[in-house]
Formats: C-alpha cells, structure tokens, sequence
C-alpha cells in the first residue's frame, strides 16, 4: 500500500486508461493515474523520488542493468528523529570499525540487495553524498562497506541516504560491535597446502611406478623420498589437523566418530612411509596420504558451504532497536538500549519495538504482539499496566518507565535456558558416525587376524598385512559420501527457497518422526486476512468515505480494511483516532466512525446472526451519520495448500500444534489436523520448548516449524527447527533451516527427497565398502602395495563423489526440485 | 644425471611460488565475495572509479 496522503495529492499530469502501468523504478502496478515524470510512469511519489535523484546525478544506468525493475518501494514513513541515534558517540563508537578525524569506515547489512543494479547503485554513493569516498558491495552477504569523510557528512546522513533509496540498513542490538566476520579462511590455506603438496609428491612418485630402470631408483629413489617426506609433513601437522581434533574430542566424551578410523589411517599411513623412507625399504605411500588428505578436505569444504546472507543464529539482540529515545530532565535524548536501567523513563513511538519490560506511564498502547507471542491482534494497554519487551507500538507515542532490565525480560529470560547454551548441539547420532564405529571394530578385528595368522608364517609379512589392513580402513570414500549426497541436496533446496543450515539438517530432516507447527505466522499468513462484511449494503460513496477514513490510520486492521475497499480522492476532515477504540472522520460531508461495537454504538452481532461459530473473530463496526451500518469481519487465513500438505504429512508423521493464541481456532485445526493431532492454545515460549523437550525424551526426532521469537526456544530445542518467512531479509529466529513462505507447499515434498538423499547416502557406504573391501582383500595376503593404493585410492574417492551428486541429483529430478 | 637434482629443486621453487600466490589471494580477501567483483567489472569504467578527488 502506498502512503494514503500521497493518492489524494497526487499531480496527474496525464491519464492512463490501461489499468497495468508498471512503475519506472520499483515495477509494481500504478494507479489508474500514475504519477508522471518525463513521461514515465510511477506508482508513487516516493519511487519518482528516486528517480529524480538518480536522474539529477547521472546514475540511471541503474534502470538498464537488470531485466527487471530494481527498485524497492519506498515504505516507511519518515518519522523525524528516527536515526537521531546515530549522532551518539556511544552507538558511533560500536558501529565503526574504523574512526579517525579525516575518515570513518563501517559495514553494514542491507537486506534488500537483489540485483546487478542494487550493486552499481551501492558503489556509486559517492555521486549522491560527496562526503563518501568509497562503497564496497559483498552481494553475497548483503553487506555494504562504507567510508566517509566525518567534517563532510554524518553517519546519520549515510543511513538516510540508503534509507531513501529504498535499502534501509539492518541496525539492531545485534550489530553493535560485532566486526563483520568473514567466515574461516582456515579452509581454504588447507586446501591449498594439501593441494600443492599432493601434486608434487604425486609427481616424485611416478618414477617409481613406473620404474623405467632399477638404476635409476637407486640413484634417485632416496632423495625422492626425502623430499616427499618433506612435502608430506606440513599435510600432517596443518591439513590433516581437523581429522585429529575431532577424533580426540570424540575420544574424550567416550564416544568414537568417523574421525577416529580416519585419524588410524591416516597415522598408520604417515607411519608405515617414514619408515620405509628412512630405512630404505621401500618408497612408502606418502602420495596417498597427501591424496586422501586433499580429498577429504574437499568433503569438508562442500560440507562448510553455507548462506552467506543468511544467518541462523540470531536471538532476540537482531529484533531490538539499537537505541531508545529516553526522557531526562534536560529532555530527549537518544541512549543505546545497553544502557536503559530500572527507573528510566522511555519514548516508544509509532512503529517502535519496545526494548524492555515497562510500565505504561502516559498514552494509550496499542501493542502488536503478533512477532513475540503470536497473538494476531494488537493488544490494547492503558496507563499503569506493564508492557513487555518486544511488542511493537502502533499508534501514538506513548512514555514508559522501564521495570527489568533489557536482559531480565519476559522475553529475553527465555533465552537463559540450557537449550541455547550449547553451541553446537550433537541431537543425532548421524549414520556416518555410527557406520565409523563399527568399521573401526571391524579393522580392528580383521588386522589381529592378519597378525594371527603370518606370525607363525612370516614376521615380515605379518608387519606388512597388519599396517596395510590399518592403512586400507582409513575410510575415505566413506567420509566423503554425506558431505557430498548432502551438500548437493542443499543446492536442490536453496532453488526452492528452502535454506539449510548445514548439511547435517537434511539427514535430521530425513529421520524425523515428529512435526509441531506453530499457528501464527506458520499455518496462517498474518499478511492476508478475509474480510467479510455483515450488515446493512453500502453504497460505492460510502465504502470510499470508509476507506477514506481508515486510510489514515495505522492499525493493522484499518490497513487491512483500506486493501480491501475501493479507492478515492476523498479529503477527510476531522479525523479522530482513539487507540483501542476506533476511527471517526468527516468524508464529504459524512460522518463516519469506524471501531468496536461500543465506539460506534453498536450491538455486538449475535453470533447466531452470523453464521459461523462466535470465536471473538476480528470485527470493525461501521456507523455513517451515527446511523449503524454493518461490520467487518477479518478471519485468519490459513496458508494456501495447508490441507494438502497436512494430509500428505498425517500419513507419515506425528503432527502437532502450538499456538500462542487463544483456542478460537480449535475447531477448525482440528478438521485440518485429524483427530491424532496434538493441539495446544495459550502456550507461552516456555512452553512451547517444554513440549519440544518433552517429545525428545520419548524417542521421538521432532521438526518444530515456527516464525516468531516466541518460538525461537522450541526450534532451538527441536532436532531440526524450520523457520519460515515471507522475506528472506527479515529477522528469522535462531533456527537449523530458513523456509521461505512461498514454497510451504512443497514441504512433504522436500521432506520425501531428504529420505531419498539419506538412501543414497546408505547406497554410497556399500559402494565404498566394496572398496574398502578389494583393498582388505589384498592387504590381508600382503599384496597392498603402494601402487596399488594410489590406483585405489582416488579412483574410490572420486567414484564416490560422482556417485552421490548424481543420484541426488536425480532424485531431486525426479521429485521436481 | 646430477641435473635431476637442479631441476627438481627448481620445479619446486616454483610450484612453492604457486603456492604462496594462492595463499596471498586468499588473505587478500579474494575468496571473500566471489560474486561482486564478476559484476563490478562489466560496469563503465569512468563511472565506477573512485574519484581521486572530492567532487565538490
């Protein structure tokens, strides 16, 4: 929706009589009449705005560099001082990273960067604010970094500017002194090290394959191994370190993972070289062990590949503001929240997030809690009542005085709880892990006998066969098959908006057994409400004059309504907004309130009257002329292909619900649901990650499914916590998997190809089985010889790799991902 | 024979060469963002310079 007040002020300079006018710079539908510009159209006066401005500096090429329109519609309304905040020091001092008096640096997030265009235009800041000397765009990450001269221009001035253009910067308590942390580039100085060092030794190895001459190996072969020793030591101390981490970690909590057999191995391989080396026995295997190295770290790699943008471990830090405007004797003035104590008085105005629990001292609340508790209403609140930390204002500016200090709030006390002290939660057992173990008792069993049976024979074959068996269960192939199946299911996913964590998700997601869903936000679409009307017909004039009057106001409902209601020029004269009671304003001549029952005189409609089961369902009474008219009716609307996807997953899991809200809905989910259902009303966060917890301790694999900060404890309790959003760039709680909102549908689907994937994986072990068991075969008789191992050794790991791609590829074909 | 010894030592001079490209490449932020620098490069070059200068 567009401003209100810009419709009715509007220039047309022309009329266009074709209904479907794509705006010049953010491509959505104008008006019938478009504001006009040099004869292009525009659906507002915020998007000519932009233009102009870009036009005035030159930089209209950013209409040119992509297919699409890339503007953004200019949304918010300006509220005066809202980056008043960004002249402190305090909040300065945690923003930049570098400051100095000639020049300041800084970085932010702009979630709203989509395009080649969005790119040319961040870069480019420079022409619009001569006091930028320089913009640098990570697309990948959606950040910006900015550097400004301090006597020319303000970091206030900055973040207005992008805010202007349409890409508002992401500053929340979260920001404030996190550095920009460039991911671990440790990976990367590990491939290149293993790389080079496999290559190199690789080459010094063929010689002896080879074998042109025996002479010549005698000349040469001890220098040769030498320097493969050489090569090969930076792989064991720096490369190989991970593999040896993790297994000791493993080892100290009792348990034995897949880089225990691999540490074996791989020590037995290193082992068994040097040796050879350096008595001149042979010319060892250092060409595999660098080898397997290598490949394995690709494994981790593909493993390590994630979503820049996307980030998956944010609390309730990234959803409050960075600053509050606090009421002093001297008068306002803008403080970081950090700072808010016990006893301070706050100004929250229209559209601000409540930072910390207060209470009510002047003006009327109307609080949106729909983010934090779910409830989909705005609640009303009077003076003297205590608000909590995360609702969001709509209305006036109302005072407050803060009661608990920002982190001992309702809310943010959630996140005091055990299930978000452990960094990384080990919920699963993964297959990898407990394939690994019994392969290193199977080695294990298989190297004794080796040993039992040429130690009466033969003592040098029995040395042999015992560190060949050891050197031939290092389980390469098999590390390699997860990272690899796995690593191409989240490509599939990510074309369908379907965000995974890690690949460690989808094997979780393939397993469970459990599905909870909360119902705000998650199996309703908040966006969207039905609107049905009961009561007495009104005329065209009058459903504009309506529209008119709830144009004006900011609630939730009254935009909603404006949606749904025809469009006018009507001025309104007169307007009266009462918070938590309703709207009165004059339209040509009439008047017209609009509200709840006792606002606008009215008697409630009986519910029989309706037709439907009286559920408090959102209503919006009508009077024009103090003459009652009828009432609007919202109605949550559940998501579309919610049955579908319901039934399909009734048949295969444990469903249930959790909602915040009241229990007005019972009937409905039920129907949708079935009878096996769990449903829950009037759950608190704790609550909900109680259940969570509770489903657990049953042997249960549970998937929570939720939007909203007031499930952020249940999803980060859950196995797997899925949260869905209808923008990417918005807050998404701490979660294990982002869904985009559009691709709900498909989640049975998404779900089936996960256990697909976990096939292929199962099917990728035998394949490196029977690997490892040629190999064993000839190890056991001695037969293992270096050549042998560096034929095997990368034909398995290679087959393996091409092995999961594809077959998850085409099951992700087949399942039309 | 004895230049097989020279000319290892030499391939391997080179190669450790390689290696420390790649290793300089990465700590200069080239595997940071390997996205934006594949775009950047296709916009006009008087535009997406840098002014030397403040524009005033």
């Amino acid at each position: 929706m567009q401003p209100p007040e810009l419709t009715n002020r509007v220039n047309i300079t022309a009329a266009h009589t074709h209904t479907h006018t794509a705006c010049t710079h953010c491509g959505d539908d104008c008006p019938e009449q478009p504001v006009v510009l040099h004869d292009k159209p525009f659906c507002c006066q915020g998007c000519k705005a932009v233009y102009e401005l870009l036009e005035a500096n030159n930089l209209c090429t950013y209409y040119s560099l992509s297919e699409e329109h890339p503007g953004q519609k200019v949304k918010e309304v300006e509220l005066p001082g809202r980056f008043d905040y960004l002249d402190e020091e305090s909040v300065q001092a945690q923003l930049l990273s570098f400051h100095s008096d000639k020049l300041a640096r800084l970085t932010l997030t702009l979630p709203q960067m989509h395009c080649a265009s969005c790119i040319y235009l961040l870069e480019n800041l420079y022409k619009l604010n001569p006091g930028v000397s320089e913009s640098r765009v990570n697309f990948l990450r959606k950040e910006i970094s900015i550097s400004y001269v301090p006597s020319e221009t303000s970091l206030k001035e900055v973040v207005k500017l992008l805010t202007a253009l349409g890409y508002e910067p992401q500053i929340t308590l979260a920001e404030l002194g996190a550095q920009p942390n460039h991911g671990s580039r440790a990976i990367y100085y590990k491939l290149g090290l293993a790389g080079f060092c496999f290559g190199n030794v690789m080459l010094l190895a063929f010689p002896d394959y080879l074998s042109f001459t025996d002479e010549l190996a005698r000349e040469f072969g001890r220098f040769f191994g030498y320097i493969s020793l050489v090569l090969a030591l930076p792989v064991l101390l720096y490369s190989a370190q991970d593999f040896y981490r993790s297994a000791w970690a493993g080892i100290r909590q009792r348990y034995i993972n897949l880089d225990f057999p691999i540490s074996l191995g791989l020590t037995a391989l290193f082992g068994v070289s040097t040796y050879e080396i350096l008595s001149g026995t042979g010319p060892g295997y250092l060409d595999s062990f660098t080898g397997l190295v290598f490949f394995m770290l690709i494994g981790k790699w593909v493993q390590q590949r994630t979503y820049e943008a996307l980030r998956f471990d944010r609390d309730f830090t990234s959803y409050f503001p960075v600053a509050v405007t606090l009421l002093t004797k001297e008068g306002e003035k803008s403080v970081s929240v950090k700072d808010l104590q016990v006893g301070h008085r706050i100004v929250v105005r229209n559209q601000e997030v409540i930072p910390a629990d207060a209470m009510l001292m002047r003006g009327t609340g109307q609080i949106d809690y729909s983010f934090v508790s779910g409830e989909s209403v705005p609640v009303a609140k009077v003076a003297g009542e205590v608000v909590y930390a995360g609702g969001r204002q709509v209305g006036e500016a109302v005072e407050l005085e803060v009661v608990r200090e920002v982190s001992q709030g309702y809310l943010t006390q959630l996140w005091n709880n055990p299930a978000f002290q452990k960094a990384e939660k080990q919920t699963l057992e993964t297959y990898a892990n407990k394939v690994g173990r019994y392969f290193v008792g199977a080695t294990l069993l298989i190297a004794a006998g080796a040993i039992a049976y040429w130690l009466p024979r033969n003592q040098h074959m029995m040395w042999r066969a015992f560190t060949s068996v050891l050197v031939i269960a290092c389980p390469c192939a098999l590390s390699l098959a997860t990272p690899f199946a796995l690593g191409s299911a989240l490509t599939a996913f990510g074309r369908r908006k379907f965000f995974l964590k890690n690949s460690a998700v989808a094997e979780i997601l393939g397993r469970a057994t459990t599905i909870v869903f909360d119902k705000t936000g998650t199996l309703t679409d908040v966006k969207q409400s039905a609107v049905e009307y009961l009561g007495p017909t009104l005329t065209l004039r009058e459903q504009q004059a309506v529209a008119a009057v709830v144009r004006q106001s900011t609630h939730p409902l009254s935009q909603r309504l404006a949606q749904e209601l025809p469009q006018s020029s009507f001025a309104v004269v007169d307007f009266l907004e009462v918070p938590g009671q309703g709207l009165r304003g004059t339209v040509d001549g009439l008047v017209v309130k609009v509200g709840s029952a006792a606002f606008v005189g009215a008697a409630p409609v009986a519910p029989q009257a309706s037709g439907t089961s009286d559920n408090m369902q959102s209503r919006v009474y009508v009077s024009l002329d103090n003459d009652l008219g009828g009432c609007y009716m919202f109605r949550n609307v559940y998501r579309q292909n919610l049955r579908e996807v319901l039934a399909d997953l009734g048949k295969r899991y444990r469903l249930a619900v959790l909602s915040g809200d009241n229990d007005t809905e019972q009937e409905r989910l039920r129907e949708l649901f079935g009878p096996k259902a769990e449903l829950r009303f009037r759950q608190t966060p704790q609550n909900k990650l109680d259940y969570i917890a509770e489903l657990k301790r049953q042997g249960d694999t549970v998937i929570m499914i939720g939007d909203g900060l007031n499930d952020a404890g249940a999803l980060q309790q859950a196995d797997a916590g899925i949260a869905l959003t209808d923008t990417l760039s918005n807050f998404s709680p701490a979660c294990d998997a982002i869904l985009d909102a559009s691709s709900f549908g498909q989640l049975n689907t998404f779900l089936k190809f996960t256990q697909d994937c976990l096939q292929v994986v199962l099917g990728t072990f035998v394949l490196s089985f029977i690997y490892n068991g040629i190999g064993l075969g000839l190890a056991v008789q001695g037969k293992f010889t270096p050549i042998v191992s560096a034929i095997l050794m990368p034909i398995s790991s290679l087959s393996v790799m091409l092995f999961a791609t594809l077959l998850v590829r085409l099951a992700a074909y087949q399942r039309k991902l | 024979m004895e230049i097989i010894f020279g000319l290892i030592t030499f391939s391997l001079t080179v190669a450790v060469l390689f290696l420390l490209a790649f290793v300089w490449a990465v700590r200069s932020h080239q595997y940071d963002d390997t996205y934006t620098p594949a775009v950047r490069m296709l916009f006009e070059d008087n535009e997406t310079q840098a002014p030397t200068e403040q524009p005033q």
